[in-house]
């Protein structure tokens, strides 16, 4: 019974849905204000359906309905809880019930966070939301049912993929989804502007928020991914150029684009179109994801069960979504020129170079991924293009976009002096001169990589130091005191460097070893020494584990033991490799047990990992950057004046 | 024709590509180079850089040459179905080490397995364009005479084995 409420939940809010993209949408065209009025309380109540059909598929989780097809594939009894919860969102079917959680909650997030906003718009953001939810609830309903029954029931499940038996799973998918919905709202306002002809500065300043909120989620999401695959793979890699990856770097590339872009547009009302373009595209890249994920067109890891029907679907789902807001934004999109004049050199300038290098970027990885299907479709064959091609064609175009990064917050609107930008960046100069020399040879290797890259991540972050202190020196208050915006800015770029450091390091000098070891044998790795003390087995929940017992030392002085295991699940034949790793912020040593080599003799893998943590400090500073910029008052402000104007405006009928 | 409608016409075109995309079957076979005698060529091997190898040396066998790399993840993904071509079926497999690393490659192989003859190392990838290499993996098959008799394009798997590689192989073994 509980199960077919939770489906039955899901077609009412399919029929909200639509009412709500119609009549909203009608309702904003003709200006009629009953209509308009639905936009709000549908939002609200087409979330509330979705969450009562997640709790529901989680509560058949918990109970362990194995007569619900979707729990017996993805769940067994002897799943830990916290497991048997994550699983809701572990297979195909529930990550899209997932997804559409997210979408509705972002719709409702508009409903209650747009005061500021005039309701006419709200109606046609909240329409166009309703329209893609609906899209996608027809998509669920009709080929990947969550609530689907199972009779007769089996008596256990399959298990969860042991792969996703991590906390690294419990919070990849919702921040991903969070990311890659939330650029949904971003697409609903500019489609929404553009329906209106009202496609100004008001337009960006109003989603600058949503994109930035977006965007931090999907940095997240994309950062706890890499992560999980670093430790739980086993192979000691943090990114693969897997099209997966790719197929959520790319809304991410296009979606950072995106939020400068904004900028421009709020601030100068240059770009407009541009910024525009930008925001269908972040979107549509997102979906474009949701299909090759999906779909089997292309080989990935992390491929999700195939059905040919789901793939059909999606792509009708993207083609009409993006092909009518593209052929929206032909007939729409303002035929004026470029908005305010800019010199050639000017903080518009600069975020231009910005958007083109971080477009191209997306475009040539998304190329990339796509390739073996172009060629395939071209009957020219099958092929894998590998991280060879990628890290060929990314390098080069990112290295100019971090010098730029450093100059943009500097260089004035409209106009900049040479002069000044040179004034405000000789100490950076300086600084990542002497960084980017001196720190190979404190790795004791020279490396001409090394020090490119650390003189960037030098020249960046000293920039962004030196313009927090002497900005909170010009305005005699506290670091707190500085609009938080601003201050998002500097710390989201404060990470890129920390990034970059991290990349730059761990690629230059981690060492890997791949060695034999019988008991009582020692292995080197930096100045660490680490001793294998044998295998022994213990029993998990659903597992059989053979754990290693190593003890890492440096200079004779034991530091702890590293217990790596290889897992064998009750449910499936692949054995699962647990990395375990021994961080202290600025190095990682990583050990993974191998095969078992005859005797007590093992094969071990070794990994020395110099400051591959910073990648994901990194990662997470950027997000932090993002948060500050939405928390910045004028958004707030805003509110309160326009809730203080109404409350005049009432008081004087 | 209105420049803003370009955005639409470029996604027109993908979305033709990805519908084509859908009916395509994975491991379906293309076949240039078939029938013509293989391109000749002399390569350092893998484990021993000081000797060479050339395809001459295969004459009177029936061989597989296995374009393979170390960062190539669909190789790792061919690589049980190779070894168990050269251990179960017996059959003298080559690999073409493409584009790699040689430390990388040997790594590679120790760590998975290294059930090839001989490994030889294309690190500049001048011989993958002589054969035609579109990307890794792809297995040729040679016969006694050096000539190449049929190409599989990705990801060798069992039931191309079943199906096509081992019936023709045995037929060419005659």
């Amino acid at each position: 019974m509980i199960p077919e409420i939770g489906h039955y939940s899901l077609i009412l809010t399919l029929f909200v849905a639509l009412a709500q993209g119609w009549i909203a949408l009608a309702g904003a065209a003709r200006n009629n204000a009953t209509w308009i009025a639905f936009a709000r309380p549908a939002a609200r109540a087409q979330f509330l359906l979705v969450l009562i059909s997640f709790v529901l598929l989680a509560w058949s989780f918990a109970v362990n309905d194995f007569s619900v097809s979707y729990v017996a594939q993805n769940s067994n009894s002897y799943l830990p809880w916290f497991y048997r919860l994550a699983a809701v969102w572990g297979g195909h079917e529930g990550s899209l019930l997932l997804w559409l959680l997210m979408q509705t909650g972002w719709a409702f997030a508009v409903s209650v966070f747009s005061k500021q906003l005039p309701d006419v718009m709200v109606a046609r953001v909240l329409g166009v939301l309703g329209l893609v939810t609906a899209g996608f609830l027809l998509f669920v309903l009709l080929t990947s049912n969550p609530f689907d029954r199972l009779i007769p029931a089996p008596t256990d499940g399959m298990d969860l993929n042991p792969l996703l038996q991590d906390v690294g799973l419990i919070f990849h998918p919702p921040l991903l989804y969070m990311g890659y919905v939330g650029f949904s709202v971003v697409f609903a306002f500019a489609i929404a502007s553009l329906l209106a002809g009202q496609l100004d500065s008001t337009w960006a300043r109003w989603s600058r928020p949503w994109a930035t909120a977006a965007w931090l989620f999907l940095t997240l999401g994309i950062a706890l991914g890499s992560w999980w695959a670093y430790y739980e793979l086993g192979w000691g890699g943090w990114w693969f150029w897997d099209p997966v990856e790719n197929s959520s770097f790319v809304p991410w590339l296009v979606g950072t684009a995106l939020i400068h872009s904004l900028a421009v547009t709020e601030k100068r009302a240059s770009f407009k179109n541009w910024t525009v373009l930008l925001a269908i595209s972040t979107f549509a890249l997102s979906l474009l994801g949701a299909f090759l994920v999906r779909s089997g067109v292309l080989t990935s890891v992390h491929a999700f069960a195939t059905d040919p029907r789901r793939g059909v679907f999606l792509l009708l789902l993207f083609a009409v979504v993006v092909g009518t807001s593209l052929l929206i934004f032909a007939l729409r999109a303002p035929k004026v020129g470029m908005g305010g004049r800019f010199d050639l050199i000017s903080r518009e300038s600069l975020l231009l170079v910005n958007n083109v290098l971080l477009t191209v970027a997306a475009a040539a990885v998304l190329l990339g991924t796509l390739y073996p299907l172009f060629i395939d479709a071209l009957g020219m064959g099958k092929l894998s293009v590998g991280p060879p091609y990628f890290n060929a064609v990314f390098v080069p175009l990112m290295v100019p976009a971090l010098i730029l990064m450093a100059l943009g917050p500097v260089a004035n609107w409209k106009t900049a002096k040479v002069r000044t930008l040179t004034k405000h960046l000789n100490v950076p100069a300086i600084v990542a001169v002497t960084a980017g020399i001196a720190t190979p040879f404190a790795f004791g290797r020279w490396s001409l990589l090394v020090a490119m890259g650390i003189a960037l991540a030098a020249w960046i972050a000293t920039a962004a130091v030196l313009g927090i202190f002497q900005r909170v020196r010009a305005t005699r208050t506290g670091l707190l005191a500085q609009p938080r915006s601003w201050l998002g800015m500097h710390v989201a770029h404060l990470g890129i460097a920390v990034f970059t450091v991290g990349v730059t390091l761990v690629m230059a000098y981690e060492t890997e070893q791949d060695v034999r070891m019988a008991p009582g044998e020692t292995v080197n790795a930096g100045a660490y020494d680490l001793i294998f003390h044998g295998v022994t087995e213990a029993l998990g929940p659903n597992y059989v584990a053979q754990v290693g017992e190593i003890a890492l030392s440096r200079d004779g002085d034991e530091i702890r033991t590293l217990r790596p295991e290889k897992r064998n699940y009750f449910s499936s034949d692949m054995p699962m490799t647990e990395a375990a790793i021994d961080a202290n912020g600025l190095r990682h040593v990583y050990v993974a047990l191998g095969e078992p080599l005859g005797g007590d003799a093992w094969s071990v893998r070794v990994y020395y990992k110099p400051f591959v943590d910073w990648i994901w400090i990194g990662c997470i500073l950027m997000a932090l950057g993002g948060l500050l910029a939405i928390s910045d008052r004028r958004y707030r402000l805003k509110k309160r004046e326009r809730r203080a104007r109404s409350t005049a405006a009432r008081a004087a009928t | 024709m209105n420049r803003l409608l370009l955005p639409f016409a470029g996604f027109a075109v993908l979305v033709a590509f990805l519908a084509f995309g859908l009916t395509l079957k994975p491991s379906e076979v293309p076949s240039p180079f078939i029938d013509k005698p293989a391109p000749d060529f002399t390569l350092p091997q893998l484990d021993n850089p000081s000797e060479t190898f050339s395809p001459s040396a295969m004459k009177g066998e029936v061989w597989l040459l296995n374009v393979w790399a170390s960062w190539c993840y669909a190789c790792l993904e061919e690589h049980p179905v190779i070894m168990d071509l050269a251990t179960t079926h017996a059959l003298p497999v080559v690999g073409l080490n493409y584009k790699d690393i040689r430390q990388e490659a040997i790594a590679w192989l120790e760590r998975h397995g290294d059930s090839y003859r001989l490994s030889v190392s294309d690190t500049n990838g001048r011989v993958g364009i002589d054969y035609g290499v579109y990307g890794v993996p792809e297995t040729f098959v040679l016969d006694k005479n050096g000539v190449i008799r049929y190409k599989h394009i990705g990801p060798v798997t069992p039931s191309a084995v079943r199906d096509t590689l081992l019936p023709l192989i045995r037929e060419l073994q005659k």
